[in-house]
């Protein structure tokens, strides 16, 4: 009973550590995609040559970022023009590219001027196919009605996507398909279709030699590229904005497109890439070290015990309460039951991204090593095994030691320490190490919301297609996981009395003789 | 020391207790026999608070058993069942010293009370440091016996504490038991389905039939007079050894 009080007491001093990793100096933000980490990394670095710090926060989608940087918890982030009018003034039909800077004003938010490029939507086709159909503006679409398209999903459901675009241009085809943007590339390249939908800065146009069609009818938004900053920047940073405006019309979509294409067949690494093109182009010279891979798993290891740790701790504390209230009141306890049920049926991505908001409104941090957003979906997630198996345990105790213990004349409150826990300990500590290994799994989701960990490096392989990034976060992950449910299983000798646990061979138990 | 009057107990449809008057006179063992079913566990669980009877009273040393006294006559009772019911996760000691250590006793005070239990119970002191699964059944009923004497109750309860044993084992302990209920001169009351086992450890026996009484008092009487036709063919039903 001592060494479990010890124990409770270690973990829960241990839950409470404050994360080792907070973000420091400036944050830059940028969004989970590698253009916008290239621009992300790029801007870090020239905060950098000015003497400050920098932190680079790869966060996740649009909303995710705009929102952190509302709420200060980056200070600024690369963004497009049309994405803005389009996504985060979407309510706003006035919106355009003329007001924007007093829109984002309102929000004190400040815009920096165009970069130089406009990364927006356009139809592309093989050059084969354009000289044989004589293909050079979208309208040519028209007269070949059989073409086959292939278009990302996302395109196929935008308002500025192929919905519209097919009315404006009045195009009558038929064969469409949605698939992944990745794919849609290897498809056109295949044959086995002839149009896809690209964005103009796409690595893969140079390399596959693909012929953009002409929007003479300015269907397409522009999608400018921009830096959004917080305008407090400039007063906590004097000179800052400055630097930074070195960015303005200095990369040309062509540059841009060549930075896609080195970092995409991993010639360079993404920050040196950008640190080349800085030094290239606007004479900034700046410092690259790439931590060595062992250091970056290494890192990447620190952040996701951080999380399993701040959520599966606190997780253990309220799960086995809860499951002894559902197995000492069982008609609640179904309700208890019931609702951590429910939690565990909501897809990890919704739960995350339902929870930023509420997390947002209590000023804790949505980002990084410390997302609190990820803590609770994951504590929510690990409270259904331990609740379960805690009850389960209760229970099913054979009701002889539960008569027993009564007309000894035990209080209940002793017959539950004493008695009912230590029966039912097996089975908890069973759900726990189910939780803890789930936990260690589900952790890598939270780079959708910008948590830092194995996801990160999981979710980046994915979206440059790098099987040895992804297996960075997917092995340690894997490893993790075993590790924990090793530690669970020495822990169970610890807390699970001795004659409960199976038998060590060569001794002997008479009463099955 | 024990009475129950006009006790009723029923489970659903099926009438387990049928109005039942029954006395367990101080120092005296009472053996409850009958069928199985025929309602005897059931009055016994009703005298330590385990079920409570639908109407009826329980009286503890003429106080009628409720739920503020309950605790307390719990102390005053030592309770047994089959199998011993002993926690399987303590080890003999823990198990024995259980209600000491609930009640906040000095270690000294369990140890000194555990060495007079186990030279009563004729266990070896190399027992303590075993669990339950590591003592053969008759082990475990000598235990199971001394937590029950642990807090020298006033009365004790066995719910057919030999019933899992077998015949060398049970004699021997049935010969045990006797001589420590003689010894200790404890109110007992004992259910049982086994005639020879009720014989020969009981100064009052009563024969339960679907949750009534069909005969009480003396166990000659039983043998030489059964009041109806079940009381015979119960008696008759015990095989003799010997022809």
């Amino acid at each position: 009973m001592k060494h479990i009080l010890l124990i409770g007491l270690v973990l829960l001093l241990l839950a409470f550590v404050p994360s080792g990793s907070s973000p420091r100096g400036i944050r830059v933000g940028s969004k989970q995609f590698p253009e916008s980490d290239i621009l992300g990394d790029m801007l870090s670095q020239i905060i950098r040559s000015t003497g400050e710090e920098a932190t680079h926060l790869s966060v996740g989608g649009t909303t995710v970022v705009f929102d952190a940087l509302k709420r200060g918890e980056i200070d600024l982030y690369p963004e497009y023009t049309g994405t803005l009018i389009k996504e985060v003034f979407s309510n706003n039909p006035q919106a355009s590219q003329e007001n924007l800077e007093a829109l984002l004003a309102a929000e004190n938010i400040c815009t920096s001027q165009s970069l130089g490029f406009n990364n927006s939507y356009a139809l592309a086709v093989r050059r084969d196919t354009a000289e044989q159909l004589n293909l050079e503006s979208i309208e040519d679409l028209a007269a070949h009605p059989n073409l086959r398209l292939g278009f990302s999903n996302e395109f196929v459901d935008r308002d500025d996507g192929w919905k519209n675009l097919r009315k404006r241009y009045g195009l009558t085809h038929q064969d469409v398909a949605g698939m992944e943007h990745s794919v849609a590339y290897r498809q056109l390249e295949a044959e086995s279709i002839d149009v896809m939908d690209v964005y103009t800065t796409d690595a893969q146009l140079a390399e596959l030699d693909l012929v953009l069609l002409k929007d003479n009818l300015q269907y397409f938004p522009r999608y400018d590229a921009v830096v959004l900053y917080r305008s407090d920047l400039e007063s906590r940073f004097p000179g800052l904005v400055e630097k930074i405006s070195l960015l303005e019309m200095a990369i040309s979509p062509d540059e841009m497109r060549k930075l896609n294409a080195q970092v995409a067949s991993r010639e360079v690494s993404q920050s040196q890439a950008a640190a080349e093109f800085l030094n290239d182009k606007l004479d900034i010279k700046t410092q690259v070290k790439d931590p060595s891979v062992a250091a970056r798993i290494w890192q990447r290891t620190l952040e996701h015990c951080d999380l399993v740790r701040r959520s599966l701790i606190p997780a253990i504390f309220a799960a086995i309460p809860l499951g002894i209230f559902a197995a000492k009141f069982p008609r609640v306890g179904q309700l208890v039951l019931g609702a951590v049920g429910v939690v565990q049926t909501i897809p990890a991505l919704a739960l995350l991204v339902l929870l930023i908001a509420p997390v947002a409104y209590f000023n804790f941090s949505t980002l990084g090593a410390g997302s609190v957003t990820a803590v609770v979906a994951l504590f929510l997630y690990s409270l259904l095994p331990i609740v379960r198996n805690t009850a389960t345990g209760l229970s099913s105790i054979a009701p002889e030691y539960i008569e027993s213990a009564t007309a000894l004349g035990l209080s209940s409150k002793f017959r539950l320490l004493h008695i009912e826990l230590p029966l039912a300990s097996p089975s908890i500590l069973a759900g726990i190490k189910t939780a803890g290994v789930m936990n260690v799994g589900f952790a890598t989701l939270g780079a959708l919301v910008g948590a830092d960990g194995y996801g990160q490096p999981i979710l980046k392989g994915i979206r440059l297609n790098d099987t040895g990034l992804i297996m960075q976060g997917a092995i340690p992950a894997a490893c993790l996981a075993i590790l924990l449910q090793f530690f669970f299983e020495y822990a169970e000798r610890w807390l699970v009395p001795a004659s409960l646990r199976p038998l060590a061979s060569g001794e002997v138990d008479v009463s099955r003789s | 020391m024990i009475e129950l009057r006009g006790i009723s107990k029923r489970y659903g449809a099926h009438l387990a207790v049928d109005s039942i008057d029954l006395e367990c006179p101080q120092g005296k063992t009472q053996v409850l026999i009958g069928t199985s079913g025929c309602g005897k566990s059931t009055l016994l669980r009703m005298m330590v608070g385990l079920v409570l009877p639908d109407t009826g009273t329980v009286l503890f040393g003429e106080k009628p058993l409720t739920e503020q006294t309950i605790s307390e006559v719990r102390q005053r009772i030592g309770y047994m069942i089959q199998e011993g019911g002993l926690f399987p996760h303590l080890t003999v000691r823990e198990n024995v010293g259980i209600v000491p250590r609930f009640l906040g006793w000095q270690s000294a005070r369990t140890n000194v009370r555990i060495d007079e239990l186990l030279e009563l119970t004729q266990l070896s002191s190399a027992m303590l440091d075993r669990f339950p699964r590591q003592l053969s059944g008759g082990q475990r009923q000598r235990v199971s016996l001394m937590r029950a004497l642990m807090l020298d109750p006033d009365v004790l309860l066995l719910d057919e504490p030999l019933g899992d044993l077998d015949p060398m084992i049970r004699a021997e302990l049935q010969q045990d038991l006797r001589t420590i209920f003689r010894e200790l001169g404890k109110t007992v009351v004992l259910v049982t389905h086994d005639l020879a086992e009720a014989g020969f450890l009981a100064d009052r026996i009563t024969l339960l039939r679907g949750g009534k009484i069909v005969q009480q008092g003396e166990f000659a009487d039983l043998l030489e007079h059964p009041v109806d036709d079940f009381a015979a063919r119960f008696v008759q039903a015990q095989r003799p050894v010997f022809s």
